[in-house]
């Protein structure tokens, strides 16, 4: 019934296909007559695979471009290069009617629960909305009743469905988001920092929604978050970004328990561990400085800058990502290798 | 809410000066167009020279809204005091003429806020704005401020600091900002200092830098610091004891090892075990359910007590008074033991 | 523990069934309650709220004046006597008599129609100007935005009164119908500027928030954007505007109409009852005091009309 009949999900196999996208932000000068004076390479030349029914998590702090990634895949952005193919469709060349039966394949949650929702909408128009645009995924007699199964589905009382979202607590807002992407049953969901604006005790509620609906729909995720904790409890494999590019992608353990980039290896040292007994034999690895501005990223390695291990060859040569001797997974690193203390 | 008797909050008996700070039994209610919140229902708590409290909650848990009544700084109306002391040095701010108190706020109790971006103003320069409480409050020179300015800037770290005087806010990064905001809070060199959730805005990293640098600043400067947040990572990392707020209560008030070891409030302990970790892989999290009340309309006995997965019908008729474990630590929890113990086993 | 805020798990399980396309799951979910949609809501709540039906009588007052005249007064307001000048109350004439001598009531009655039609129709058309070229810029941005931002700094340079004087000159005809039409569109031309700003900037504000890249991830049209999400987020603004605007649209009539270049008698205007009454104030107020009451009471009540159905819109006021 659906464009992706479910007999033809195989688990395992590819269902998007991301290959060196990138994305350049002009500065321009100027109202009428715009002059370009430089770009900010938010996102540098990406490329990655998620498999029907994983979880890829993205991780990586303010500025990384990973949320840039998110509005490229959801063709909010136009691509300056690059290729992405869901489920064998060309992502970013579908325009119109096309386009559109693509997007009922992949939909997003997205982070600010206060804002994502139509404020003068009834929670029933904002999830029916998809039916009304996509009339053919819904009968019209059917769709109220559809709507309250997926209010059910995520937990919400199906009778509210004539509230307004102001009515409704943080948690419950992201829970309406993801009944709203849930509604044209698409493969992927691009979850775009989904729980960082809730408080703790409901955060766990949202991952555990999200997680049993993966189970029961067969869903493959991205999850876009800079809590590296909660990235961990939910993904199958880790991308680790920074200033546009993917330093470091592997399965969990590889980049929690291997990791051979030292931008991984500083993150992970510095995300802070609720066990105060940790406190004293914990080395925090420091990192000098701030990110730089993606306007002007460093010549070769964009880490070198911040980098304890850089050498003349970092600003030379930009590291590939591809398999390292120390642990075989793609790290973009010259000098790869496990942290000494890493456990 | 005369219920709630006050106690001598844990960890340590009173010295005999009394103690740097204290909040006895605070109540303040917000009146709003829909009706009475009770925001702050009868906190206790207080700081010794030169430690850290860590007051952890989540948003609508009256967190903040403690700090801002200690600083002086809550918007009244809609917010009132409606009982309730807070003794500096031995001395009640809230009976102190508004002058007064105006002396005390930021000479010797300070304040930094997560959002540096709009606390600092953008139309000054950053050396300027330093050197303002200087020159209004010490009445020092402008070359006097302006060096001064420096030395405050170099001991936040802020590489270049005679450069970047002339700088405004805007041309700082999200990190070097909070550091600016920390360098206007010691100018005055507080005695305490209050942090209201200074790394939340913060990446991890800069996250890391920045508590570094608290910790260093309160033992260098032998200041007590009361770090406001809803991260129970960050308040592992630096704090000396912790209070939990829930519903504008402290439900539970422990040193920092005791109370993650064993939790004596099933809300520390639902807390604490609805977060994911860095170091374990998977497997569903367990949550606490539902969610934290209107504060309009508290439910009865222990406010907790809809969320809690050890109700009894004690909790629904009863208020739980705050209950001093073997340990010397407090849980507003009629179970406090039953729950610190189920742990332990 | 339960899972969930609301829902027992059972019900979940079931409901979940019915969402992966098994035939025949058993409708789980509550009673099917009537759908409400925002304009519906609105009604609901208006309905409740006295300001609106006072000014809603005040507005349907007015604009029955201005329809049938003759059911308020039986006088004619043109049977002016000189004899009459300023004399007292009599017969239907409840306010007395102006300078001319006619009925002072019944021209303010009968100023109920061309003022009304000045202010409403200059208000409606100046709300349509406003709204698609506030639409236009704020939600296409660039140069779209560029042109049309230029285009209403332009407009809102032009000073209004020697805009109008320059306009309204060039109308030759002295038919009522003709004037009135001319005035009502040199406002509309000239006045639509301040909402038309005032449209784009909560069209820029709305355009960046979050639901609209989630219609547009939907799939949702620009058409659609603009209908469902943006205009009933940017409309209350405008409402405000726009009914303050009709009180100084019926005042600005007034001021041409003393310029001799707006209505021109024997059409009855307000404006042309406050100016001949402004110039004779010292002799006898009322003729002034009449007409002016009429206006303020109507500008009065589209203004508290429009609060209402702003608020009324607004979910989070309810």
């Amino acid at each position: 019934m659906t464009a992706s009949a479910s007999s033809t999900r195989v688990r395992g196999e590819t269902i998007l296909d991301v290959n060196h996208v990138v994305k350049h932000f002009p500065i321009t000068q100027g109202v009428l007559f715009q002059k370009k004076v430089g770009a900010v390479k938010a996102v540098d030349g990406v490329s990655f695979q998620l498999r029907r029914g994983e979880t890829l998590g993205i991780v990586g702090e303010s500025g990384c471009g990973k949320s840039t990634l998110a509005r490229l895949l959801m063709r909010l952005e136009k691509p300056t290069a690059g290729r992405a193919t869901l489920a064998g469709q060309d992502l970013f060349a579908a325009s119109g009617g096309e386009l559109r039966r693509i997007r009922r394949n992949m939909q997003m949650v997205m982070q600010d629960p206060y804002t994502s929702l139509n404020p003068r909408m009834t929670v029933g128009d904002i999830i029916g909305e998809p039916f009304e645009i996509h009339p053919e995924a819904a009968p019209k007699g059917s769709r109220q009743r559809r709507v309250q199964e997926l209010l059910d589905v995520v937990g919400l009382n199906p009778e509210h469905i004539n509230r307004y979202p102001h009515q409704f607590s943080g948690g419950q807002r992201q829970r309406i988001g993801i009944a709203r992407a849930l509604a044209l049953r698409p493969e992927v969901i691009v979850c775009d920092e989904p729980v960082s604006a809730l408080d703790v005790s409901i955060q766990a509620q949202v991952i555990n929604l999200l997680e049993e609906l993966q189970d029961e729909l067969g869903l493959s995720y991205i999850f876009i978050a800079h809590d590296l904790s909660v990235v961990r409890h939910i993904s199958d494999r880790v991308a680790v970004m920074y200033l546009g590019r993917i330093v470091e992608i592997g399965t969990e353990d590889e980049i929690y328990d291997r990791a051979t980039h030292p931008y991984t290896q500083a993150l992970l040292s510095a995300a802070p561990v609720p066990d105060p007994d940790a406190r004293d034999h914990r080395t925090i690895i420091r990192l000098r400085g701030d990110v730089p501005s993606p306007a002007d990223p460093p010549s070769g390695c964009h880490f070198r800058t911040r980098c304890w291990k850089a050498q003349e060859i970092c600003a030379i040569q930009d590291p590939q990502a591809v398999l390292r001797a120390a642990d075989p997974h793609p790290s973009a690193c010259h000098f790869a290798e496990l942290r000494p203390t890493a456990t | 809410m005369s219920q709630h008797a006050v106690r001598p909050t844990p960890a340590s008996p009173t010295p005999p000066g009394g103690h740097l700070l204290e909040v006895r039994d605070l109540h303040v209610e917000f009146r709003t167009g829909e009706g009475l919140a009770k925001v702050i229902n009868g906190v206790s708590y207080h700081l010794d020279p030169g430690e850290t409290l860590a007051v952890l909650g989540e948003s609508g848990s009256g967190k903040s809204v403690t700090a801002q009544a200690v600083m002086g700084i809550l918007d009244t109306p809609p917010a009132h005091i409606s009982s309730g002391e807070i003794r500096y040095q031995g001395q009640d701010l809230l009976g102190l003429p508004e002058a007064q108190r105006r002396q005390i706020r930021g000479r010797d109790i300070a304040m930094i806020f997560q959002d540096a971006l709009s606390a600092l103003n953008p139309v000054f320069p950053v050396g300027w704005q330093i050197g303002e409480t200087l020159r209004q409050r010490l009445g020092m020179s402008r070359a006097d401020a302006r060096r001064r300015s420096v030395e405050l800037m170099d001991l936040v770290q802020i590489p270049a600091a005679s450069e970047r005087l002339g700088d405004y806010p805007h041309q700082f990064s999200g990190g070097m900002r909070q550091r600016v905001m920390i360098a206007m809070a010691l100018a005055m060199e507080p005695k305490v200092l209050i942090a209201d959730e200074p790394t939340t805005a913060l990446d991890v990293t800069v996250q890391a830098q920045i508590m570094d640098l608290l910790a260093d600043l309160r033992r260098d400067l032998d200041m007590a610091m009361i770090l406001i947040t809803h991260d129970l990572g960050v308040v592992a990392d630096v704090a000396d004891r912790i209070a939990v707020m829930y519903a504008g209560r402290i439900v539970e008030h422990a040193d920092v090892r005791s109370l993650y070891r064993a939790p004596a409030h099933p809300y520390t302990k639902g807390l604490l075990d609805s977060i994911p970790r860095l170091d374990q892989r998977g497997g569903k999290l367990s949550t606490i359910r539902g969610l934290p009340p209107n504060l309009m309309r508290i439910p009865s006995g222990c406010p907790f007590h809809p969320r809690c997965p050890y109700v009894q019908q004690v909790c629904v008729d009863v208020v739980p008074h705050d209950l001093v474990l073997d340990d010397g630590r407090t849980s507003a929890c009629h179970f406090a033991q039953e729950v610190r113990d189920d742990r332990v086993s | 523990m339960s899972d969930f805020e609301t829902v027992a798990a059972s019900e979940n399980q079931a409901a979940r069934r019915g969402l992966s396309g098994e035939p025949g799951t058993p409708n789980q979910v509550g009673k099917p309650g009537k759908p409400r949609s925002l304009a519906r809501d609105a009604w609901r709540d208006l309905r409740r709220k006295p300001i609106f039906w006072i000014s809603l009588v005040l507005v349907l007052l007015v604009t029955a004046m201005a329809a049938v005249p003759g059911l308020f007064t039986s006088n004619d307001p043109a049977d002016c006597v000189l004899s009459r000048q300023h004399a007292a109350p009599s017969g239907g004439a409840i306010f007395g008599y102006d300078f001319q001598g006619c009925d002072t009531y019944a021209r303010a009655v009968y100023g109920a129609r061309a003022s009304l039609q000045v202010g409403a129709l200059s208000a409606l058309f100046t709300g349509l100007i406003a709204l698609v070229v506030g639409m236009l810029a704020g939600f296409f941005g660039g140069w779209v935005d560029a042109v049309l931002s230029r285009v209403i700094d332009i407009v809102l340079g032009i000073p209004l009164l020697l805009a109008a004087i320059v306009l309204l000159k060039r109308v030759g005809s002295d038919s009522a119908t003709v004037r009135i039409a001319a005035v009502i569109f040199v406002l509309a031309v000239l006045g639509w500027t301040t909402a038309a700003r005032v449209v784009r900037s909560s069209v820029i504000t709305a355009r960046e928030q979050d639901y609209v890249a989630a219609a547009r991830m939907l799939g949702a049209g620009n058409g659609r954007i603009m209908w469902r999400h943006i205009l009933p987020n940017a409309l209350a603004p405008a409402i405000v505007v726009l009914t303050i605007a009709l009180g100084s649209f019926i005042a600005a009539e007034a001021t041409l109409s003393f310029l001799g270049i707006g209505l021109r008698e024997p059409t009855i205007s307000w404006g042309i009852e406050i100016n001949n009454g402004r110039v004779h104030m010292r002799e006898s107020a009322t003729p002034l005091v009449v007409p002016s009451t009429f206006l303020a009471l109507t500008v009065l009540a589209f203004i508290m009309l429009g609060d209402a159905i702003r608020d009324a819109f607004d979910p989070k006021l309810r």
